[in-house]
């Protein structure tokens, strides 16, 4: 027999405090929206005082929940003064908000795993696995950012001096540069560096779709190569 | 109209690898009005309503995709061996929060769910249900994550709006959420265990 403490995981009975505190409400079948504070925080206290005997690693987020249902309790017990300020509002709100949100959010979750899924009730048929142009075979090299650079260069010189017009109602923003960008890598996962810079025919334009890419690669969502023999750049979505 | 436009829209719903947008329809059907196609894709559909056989035609993620119904999934997965690791609970809660509220940051999502979710969050970007769709300009610039059309694919949504409307809980089950979907249940082959 090993002597050693071992921890339990608490995952699979409670995952967070909110499905503790759920698990209360449903156990003593009250409404969500009438909790009797005091005695769902006298069980609430009552289950972590059993798991830490059951040498259950708590987190933080169990001990948070108990200060807010202790909080709440005592804001409850004071006198209720009806002003002509109108009613105050019911402390348990505070817990009752967030709880129905996430119970809405569960239910979504249950609901959605109801359908008939892909992979699972209904299947397509496999794409053929043909060896698609330029396989990995082809020898290629992590990028660096000056060959970037010069490539970026050359869209730049390519669009000339005639098509430099700043068009500031045109202006987007990078973060919806990269979904777009992102979109387009969703239906077509490797592109050539020229192609993200197709329908660009403003400075803005190009240099917003360059520290588009920038970001992008630094966000690891996508991986910047270079063909040994050709010098094309691919950018491959990951 | 000619008369075996649906049959050319068949072969292509057959070859394609993807959901079939409209668009592409009508880029291979070159000149083919949109009203036709629709027509053909209705006519398809009902047609293999009126059969019964082993597939259907599904809108979904902005096309068309031919589908095995469901209730052939136990043959089609001994056919395949053993299929992909099930969603957890707590990875399709993650995923119902990111799909209902993109674009959201991790730390919003784990306000609502009470617990970190950083794993599932790996996991789900892993299995490409969501993506990164870029930073917040908040301090610590959080990443900011929505789902991906392969998130459509697989819970067959058109699109977002898709999505069933969520409903307002006021009372829970006494015990066990009840599950009551009066889904059709698939005479299993023979041998095959029901997961």
């Amino acid at each position: 027999m090993q002597s050693t403490d071992y921890a339990v995981r608490v995952e699979p009975i409670f995952e967070g405090p909110m499905d503790l505190l759920i698990h209360l409400i449903r156990k003593n079948e009250v409404d969500i929206y009438d909790i009797p504070i005091a005695l769902i925080t006298e069980q609430y206290l009552q289950y972590i005082d059993w798991m830490k005997t059951l040498n259950i690693d708590l987190a933080g987020d169990f001990i948070l929940m108990a200060a807010t249902l202790a909080q709440i309790k005592s804001r409850m017990l004071l006198p209720v003064h009806s002003d002509e300020a109108g009613p105050e509002e019911d402390p348990r709100l505070e817990l009752v908000r967030p709880l129905s949100e996430y119970l809405r959010l569960r239910e979504a979750a249950e609901t959605l795993a109801q359908r008939n899924l892909l992979g699972e009730q209904t299947f397509v048929r496999r794409p053929e696995d043909l060896p698609r142009a330029e396989a990995e075979a082809v020898p290629v090299v992590r990028i660096g950012l000056f060959e970037l650079i010069d490539a970026f260069r050359q869209i730049l010189e390519r669009i000339g001096p005639a098509h430099q017009v700043d068009l500031d109602a045109d202006a987007i923003s990078l973060k919806e540069r990269i979904a777009q960008l992102i979109d387009r890598l969703e239906q077509h996962p490797s592109l050539a560096f020229d192609q993200l810079f197709d329908g660009q025919v403003t400075r803005p334009g190009i240099i917003v779709t360059f520290l588009a890419i920038l970001e992008m690669a630094r966000l690891e969502l996508i991986d910047i190569v270079q063909h040994v023999g050709t010098g094309i750049i691919r950018i491959f979505y990951r | 109209m000619t008369p075996e436009l649906p049959a050319i829209i068949e072969s292509l719903l057959f070859a394609a690898d993807e959901p079939l947008r409209l668009e592409t329809l009508r880029g291979v059907l070159d000149g083919v009005d949109t009203a036709a196609i629709r027509q053909a894709l209705d006519d398809l559909a009902a047609e293999y309503e009126k059969r019964g056989g082993g597939f259907y035609l599904l809108e979904v993620a902005g096309g068309y995709q031919l589908r095995t119904r469901p209730c052939f999934h136990p043959w089609i997965r001994r056919l395949r061996g053993s299929g992909g690791e099930r969603l957890s609970r707590a990875a399709l809660e993650t995923l119902a929060i990111v799909a209902y509220r993109q674009p959201i940051v991790r730390a919003e999502i784990e306000n609502l769910r009470g617990v970190d979710c950083g794993g599932v969050l790996r996991l789900l970007l892993e299995r490409r249900l969501i993506r990164v769709m870029g930073r917040k300009e908040i301090p610590g610039r959080p990443l900011i994550y929505g789902t991906t059309r392969q998130f459509l694919e697989v819970f067959e949504l058109r699109d977002l709006k898709d999505l069933p409307t969520l409903k307002e809980i006021r009372e829970l089950a006494p015990e066990e959420a009840a599950v009551e979907s009066p889904q059709e249940t698939p005479k299993a082959p023979p041998g095959s265990k029901n997961p």
